[in-house]
């Protein structure tokens, strides 16, 4: 298992020089530059911005000195906000998106896996079909139209929960947390639905009913475990997507999280802030991959058996 | 082994998780009823505590008044720092600020300023004339990358130093007489001069903090954070959470601190004015920064006295392109911008109390109201077009309109396209960019016509008519009059009276309207939301705040408005 994470972490590193170069190429090909203003920017300013940004270098010597600048871990100064660094903004947003982003995973899990559990154990009948409806509406409900429905009812109408903020005031934390999960939770749902079907047809579950087990032993002691296999293959990804995700919600309930900054640094074309956000992003997703594959590894010994058979 | 006593046991055992589980739920949902529904909104536990919660825009830039630039920034710095003089807030009159009196010399071109001995900087020290001529140095150092150099411009000598041709800043018209007394030369008697001296571009800045964290001239260092920055205005920086809220409070050693009507100001950066009306109906917050444009008509409606509306020193107008061949000829230009109708725009597609324009200086600016021989008049249009060449429009090029993303914009230019084609039965198309995108093209000519407009920084005609001038960086329209240049550079500033300054700025713009390389569409106004607990809050033609003014009643906190 040791040899396989530190294998997967080698063949990560041509992956995010692939990355780094292609959105250093595409940022600073994007027409408009990081100074450009609605009101005109005079030469002289303009010269020496581009002289403190390095941005008068010939690119090639721009994208050495940040690949040497991203080894010793510094993502540089951000163009937009002078006086703060790439590494101090993600710093200031990550916890939240971090914290936001599990918060949602716990509701999409709870709400996924019971409603995929609850629909494969009666499969094809209205116990199924009611979850089933109800996950497919999740999947296609984007978080822009969930986030201000609820804001509606449980913000405005009800007034149990704050409308924004982060931490400001008690349960501000819970409509957020869900209107990112439900999306999530529809893909959960399925996917314990049809891991679920798949382990209760298997031989031995007929041998435990046979065995006359109640069913709900049956599904949460023999079948949970191989059901909800391909879910644990899908929380990496999904995580990294939760924390990349986020900025919607983020903007929906002024959130201040990672996701806001990603996304206004494209608009901004603050160079060094989308090139540092979009490596850390490249990096946690290869991470949570990587993690969910070993996760899966030790839940299913057929795969622990090849991953030891490889070396 | 009995399988019914082993099913037994199951049975228990699954009905106590399932058991556990309804309670954890219960207990879940009573949290979050009792928690959120008790708790006190920002609002009224603001009005108690004198703490006031400002709807911002975005996350402010930078707090450095000689690096930032924007309406956020403006906010935020205005309430920690304050420059020689202040502005009414409902006239925009200047009152004296850290300069408690000024005479103006005869000539109109020396003012010398009596600072106030009690002045204080927010860590105790003594705040004298001397700090105006090291920031103001500071803010003409090119490295700095100060955007707003040219507020300088009015001061003798200020441009030529900042563009190099001089390098002796002793040269520069400013000099700090004694500890309390400086003396600023100009170029030219400048009658917005005053005005200026508001605007945070030329505030004071604390040498000792800033020289603290860096050289006077480098970009972005940490002395504007908290806990280190210094600053002379009512209030002080706290705290400044990046992306979530901005705190002041109240600064002791202001020198006018007993006037102070409010213990604290959070900003909070509300870039989604969507959301922002949210937070304001809940309220989280005592005023807005924007309103959403679909919901102006159901306040409008409901008669909500929270909507406050006003007329903002913007204009909206469409630039032309004026070397594109087929619009070189300004009966084009003119005909074109007669076929549009305004009232129409105004009234029906943004419903926001904009008034339809056929100039580019806002009525009213400094008493100037200009005159325009532009109507609509779509017959007139139509001859024009024809003496052209282009008799109902035959053989007139396909034209394309482009402007940056955004709705209200793309309505506009979908109106302005439907009523060219049926007025003049020319054929346009529309062209939306992303911002920086849009600005590129503008600045560098790749365009036709295309969308702008124009938010005065100071109160006067000039602040709108030097953007036509012929090497102005904002023209970007190849429209070029010698004659234009001469009366706004040379002639306008050297006039005696208010009266025959403004007939020059009117001879001017009619010289600009008669060559039409811009279409006057309509003037701004500026929307918010505002709690009723919030008193002396004056609108003016600005959109300016005087947050030392400001106070809070606490028994009307609950009037932000019905549900819609």
């Amino acid at each position: 298992m040791f040899r396989f994470a530190i294998n997967r972490l080698l063949q990560a590193i041509p992956v995010l020089l692939v990355v780094i170069s292609i959105t250093f190429l595409l940022v600073h090909s994007a027409p408009g530059g990081p100074f450009s203003a609605d009101k005109a920017v005079p030469p002289e300013v303009l010269k020496a911005l581009e002289a403190q940004y390095k941005l008068d270098q010939p690119l090639w010597q721009q994208y050495v000195g940040y690949l040497n600048d991203v080894l010793h871990g510094d993502f540089g100064p951000s163009f937009k906000y002078p006086g703060r660094t790439v590494n101090e903004l993600i710093a200031s947003g990550l916890p939240a998106t971090a914290e936001l982003a599990f918060y949602a995973m716990l509701v999409a899990l709870f709400i996924g896996a019971s409603a995929g559990v609850v629909a494969a154990t009666r499969p094809n009948t209205l116990q199924d079909y009611l979850p089933m409806s109800a996950a497919m509406l999740g999947i296609c409900m984007p978080s822009f139209l969930l986030g201000p429905l609820l804001v509606l009812v449980f913000g405005i109408h009800l007034e149990w929960v704050p409308v924004s903020g982060w931490g400001d005031s008690a349960g501000d934390k819970i409509l957020p947390a869900i209107t990112l999960g439900t999306g999530y939770a529809a893909y959960i749902a399925r996917l314990s639905r049809g891991g679920m079907l798949e382990v209760l047809s298997q031989d031995y579950i007929r041998t435990a009913r046979a065995k006359g087990l109640p069913e709900s032993l049956i599904i949460a002691k023999h079948a949970l475990r191989g059901g909800l296999i391909p879910v644990i293959a899908f929380i990496g990804p999904a995580f990294a997507g939760l924390l990349g995700g986020s900025f919607v919600v983020e903007t929906i309930f002024q959130i201040p999280g990672l996701g806001r900054f990603y996304v206004q640094a494209a608009f901004n074309r603050d160079y060094t802030m989308i090139l540092g956000t979009t490596i850390f992003f490249a990096t946690l997703i290869i991470v949570f991959n990587l993690l969910s594959d070993m996760l899966a590894i030790w839940l299913n010994p057929k795969l622990r058996q090849e991953a030891r058979g490889d070396h | 082994m009995d399988y019914h006593s082993m099913s037994g046991q199951q049975s228990t055992a699954k009905s106590l998780p399932a058991r556990t589980f309804h309670a954890l739920c219960l207990a879940a949902l009573l949290l979050v009823v009792s928690g959120c529904g008790g708790g006190e909104s920002n609002v009224s536990l603001g009005n108690r505590t004198g703490t006031l919660h400002w709807g911002n825009g975005t996350e402010p830039q930078s707090l450095d008044p000689h690096i930032a630039t924007g309406v956020p920034e403006h906010h935020i710095i205005t309430s920690l720092m304050e420059g020689l003089v202040l502005k009414d807030s409902t006239t925009l009159a200047p009152i004296p600020g850290v300069a408690e009196s000024w005479d103006v010399s005869d000539d109109g071109r020396v003012y010398t300023f009596h600072l106030r001995q009690n002045a204080r900087w927010s860590n105790g020290d003594p705040h004298i004339a001397q700090d105006y001529v090291w920031s103001w140095w500071r803010a003409l150092q090119p490295a700095l990358g100060n955007l707003y150099a040219y507020m300088y411009y009015s001061i003798n000598n200020a441009q030529e130093y900042y563009e190099g041709t001089i390098t002796d800043f002793d040269q520069v018209g400013v000099k700090a007489l004694d500890d309390y007394t400086l003396q600023v030369t100009l170029e030219n008697p400048t009658p917005y001069f005053l005005q200026l001296l508001d605007h945070y571009s030329l505030f004071p800045v604390h040498q000792a903090t800033v020289e603290k964290f860096g050289t006077a001239d480098e970009r972005g260092t940490r002395w504007t954070y908290e806990g280190n920055i210094v600053t002379n205005g009512p209030f002080q920086l706290l705290e400044w959470q990046i992306n979530s809220r901005v705190v002041v409070e109240r600064n002791p050693f202001y020198w006018d601190a007993e006037n102070v009507g409010l213990n604290k100001i959070i900003f909070y950066p509300t870039e989604n004015a969507v959301s922002e009306e949210r937070m304001f109906r809940s309220g989280q917050l005592h005023y807005t920064n924007d309103v959403p444009t679909d919901k102006i008509p159901v306040y409008r409606n409901e008669g909500n006295p929270s909507l406050r509306v006003a007329p903002y020193l913007g204009s909206y107008f469409y630039r032309i392109n004026t070397n594109v061949p087929h619009l070189q000829d300004k009966r084009v230009r003119r005909a074109l911008a007669m076929a549009i109708d305004r009232e129409q725009i105004t009234e029906h597609i943004l419903q926001a109390g904009q008034m339809p324009t056929y100039a580019l200086t806002p009525p009213g600016t400094m008493g100037y109201y200009p005159k325009s021989d532009l109507t609509f008049d779509p017959e007139a249009a139509k001859q024009l077009l024809a003496e052209a060449g282009y008799p109902n429009g035959e053989g007139f090029p396909v034209t394309e309109i482009l402007y940056n993303t955004n709705e209200s914009h793309r309505k506009v230019a979908v109106a302005i396209q439907q009523m060219w084609n049926k007025y003049l039965n020319i054929e346009i198309k529309l062209l939306n960019q992303e911002w920086k995108v849009y600005l590129d093209s503008e600045s560098a000519g790749q365009y036709t016509i295309s969308r702008a407009s124009w938010i005065g920084d100071y109160v006067d005609p000039n602040s709108f008519l030097d953007l036509f001038l012929c090497n102005g960086g904002n023209n970007r329209t190849g429209w070029c009059n010698a004659e234009y240049d001469r009366l706004i550079l040379d002639v306008a500033p050297k006039m005696k009276s208010h009266e025959e300054r403004l007939a020059v700025f009117q001879e001017a713009e009619t010289l600009l309207l008669d060559a039409m390389p811009m279409i006057p569409i309509y003037i701004y106004t500026s929307k918010h939301l505002m709690n009723s607990s919030v008193k002396n809050h004056n609108g003016n033609l600005l959109d300016q705040t005087t947050f030392k003014e400001l106070t809070l009643e606490s028994d009307s906190s609950d009037s932000t408005g019905g549900n819609h």
